[in-house]
């Protein structure tokens, strides 16, 4: 079976959600000319990023009834999207949320689930903590979503593993820092390097949809990437611009690596547990 | 060996990607610089023409009578050499109506009323340009608080001050900034033979490399001294950090209600754009 994967590398209107919805809806319509099964959109696509005290105010419901996702829940009659929003729930309490949609249907709903806090992020003052990492079931077979700092633990892709995820969906909001005299910023290279290694690790298919644009004095890079199960290269987005990046994903390519290659298969969950269990306890 | 070099066509790119964005969403579309004819306002110029067109950048020389006539010079070949619009307005005759009133007032205070001249031109200059005015000023003197509060130190927005000293002299002779501006020793030229590096009392060189051990590379005062910096060196510039904090932030405000403007009412000035 064949995905034809695109990812949409966009800039946002901060605060702005009509804004960003009318940008959503007219790019999965190219998407869909180009005959795309599934567009993933960045970390909070629909807001923007830095968004500090405007988060109560552009949160939304991910749902029939909601003004936005009505329109994208019927956009998904065409093709499956992720879309990253400000998720506020029955307790008003705000996460960072990316939502699968598909054939008008909310498949699933990640909260980010590590919220950086440090250096330049803030995430954890205006934001609460999701507290679960599941994979679920889509028409092409089983996937996960994470969001940006979400990867940058190993526990989570790790765990979306052992729960069936074979396509991993990364979206991110990613400042570009550390720039030296490198072809690439510090950032986009320790991305790049352990979205590929998970590919590798996990024998999976790994996608990257990183916003672009610029937010006061931080500029987003952009760079979307698609690792396959050998941990190759499928697809690369620029860097810096606007762009759908298309690139289709061969699933057969899992039982070709797999049966070279049966790191899952050989996987030692019940020694993991074992021994996390005892370091837990002490 | 402490290496200061960047990929200067990623600067390049993302420094000019900045001043495009951060000035149209604001409604701009054009630039206003005060050129000294010094290296950090050539790039900051540069970068703005690059960002939205030459003809849409004002470059505004701001001499004194004492200015050398060689910073007049050198303003004008980035004039010349990147097509920007141009302005010369002499701010002698402000500033000596309010230095005339003390004509014994140290040299601190005549340059601080120069710059601070310099900015009221410029922001003049921004109103009738209908541009925003781009700062000029540099890592290296932001850290060390070598700038004038509200003078030279005053802009709408900033593209070089994430740069060291020894970035900007990179990214200027990759942009083809003349050598003679890229070269010379670094001035306030705020009077006849001032330099930075013979004011600071150390040189951008030894300055640039400790700055990043301490701020880029977070190490401990100790830890520079143990890496082979002078310790006398190393107190010195960390007192002028932290003496200058002031200069890189707005005013504080006493907080007595339970939302206050800098702690508790928290937007990006990018609101809604």
């Amino acid at each position: 079976m064949q995905l034809n994967l695109a990812l949409a590398q966009i800039n946002t209107t901060l605060g702005d959600v009509q804004a960003n919805l009318e940008k959503h809806l007219s790019l999965l319509a190219e998407a869909k000319k180009q005959n795309a099964d599934l567009v993933v959109f960045p970390e909070l696509s629909l807001t923007g990023y830095v968004l500090q005290d405007l988060v109560p105010s552009v949160a939304h419901q991910p749902t029939e009834d909601d003004p936005v996702f009505k329109h994208l829940l019927k956009a998904s009659h065409d093709l499956d999207l992720v879309v990253g929003f400000v998720n506020e729930d029955s307790r008003h309490r705000f996460y960072i949320a990316s939502a699968y949609l598909s054939g008008g249907k909310v498949l699933h709903v990640h909260h980010k689930v590590y919220l950086p806090t440090y250096g330049l992020f803030d995430e954890g003052r205006f934001f609460a903590w999701g507290d679960s990492v599941r994979a679920f079931d889509t028409r092409f077979g089983r996937m996960g979503i994470l969001i940006c700092e979400d990867f940058w633990h190993a526990s989570p892709p790790y765990l979306l593993w052992l729960d069936g995820a074979d396509v991993l969906l990364f979206s991110s909001a990613s400042p570009g820092r550390g720039l030296n005299d490198d072809e690439k910023l510090e950032s986009a290279r320790w991305v790049e390097r352990v979205n590929q290694t998970y590919a590798s690790l996990f024998t999976s298919f790994v996608a990257h949809s990183n916003r672009v644009g610029y937010e006061d004095g931080l500029h987003f890079w952009g760079g979307a990437t698609v690792f396959d199960p050998n941990g190759e290269l499928l697809a690369k987005g620029p860097y810096h611009e606007e762009a759908l990046t298309f690139t289709t994903l061969d699933l057969n390519q899992l039982h070709r690596t797999r049966a070279r290659l049966p790191l899952l298969r050989d996987e030692r969950t019940h020694l993991v547990e074992h021994e996390l269990k005892r370091i837990l306890s002490k | 060996m402490i290496d200061l070099s960047i990929n200067t066509e990623l600067a390049r790119k993302i420094l000019t990607g900045f001043i495009q964005s951060e000035i149209t969403r604001a409604g701009f579309k054009r630039a206003v610089v005060g050129l000294s004819g010094g290296i950090d306002s050539a790039l900051s110029c540069v970068l703005a023409a690059e960002a939205l067109g030459s003809e849409n950048v004002l470059a505004v020389r701001m001499p004194y009578k004492s200015s050398s006539p060689e910073s007049l010079e050198h303003a004008q070949m980035v004039i010349e050499q990147f097509k920007v619009q141009s302005e010369t307005i002499e701010i002698t005759e402000m500033v000596d109506a309010l230095i005339s009133r003390d004509p014994e007032m140290s040299n601190m205070r005549k340059g601080n009323i120069m710059a601070r001249a310099r900015m009221i031109v410029l922001y003049d200059q921004s109103e009738a340009f209908k541009g925003l005015v781009v700062g000029t000023g540099n890592k290296t003197e932001l850290l060390l608080g070598y700038s004038t509060l509200w003078g030279d130190s005053a802009s709408a927005l900033n593209p070089i001050g994430d740069l060291y000293k020894a970035q900007v002299r990179q990214l200027s002779r990759a942009l083809s900034i003349p050598s003679a501006i890229v070269d010379k020793p670094p001035s306030a030229d705020l009077w006849a033979g001032q330099t930075d590096e013979n004011e600071l009392g150390f040189t951008y060189e030894e300055v640039d490399k400790l700055l990043y051990l301490l701020v880029d590379q977070r190490y401990s005062p100790e830890e520079c001294v143990a890496a082979g910096f002078d310790q006398a060196f190393v107190e010195k510039v960390v007192t002028r950090i932290r003496r200058n904090q002031f200069k890189r932030m707005l005013p504080p405000i006493a907080k007595i209600s339970n939302r206050t403007i800098g702690y508790d009412f928290l937007y990006l000035r990018d609101w809604g754009t």
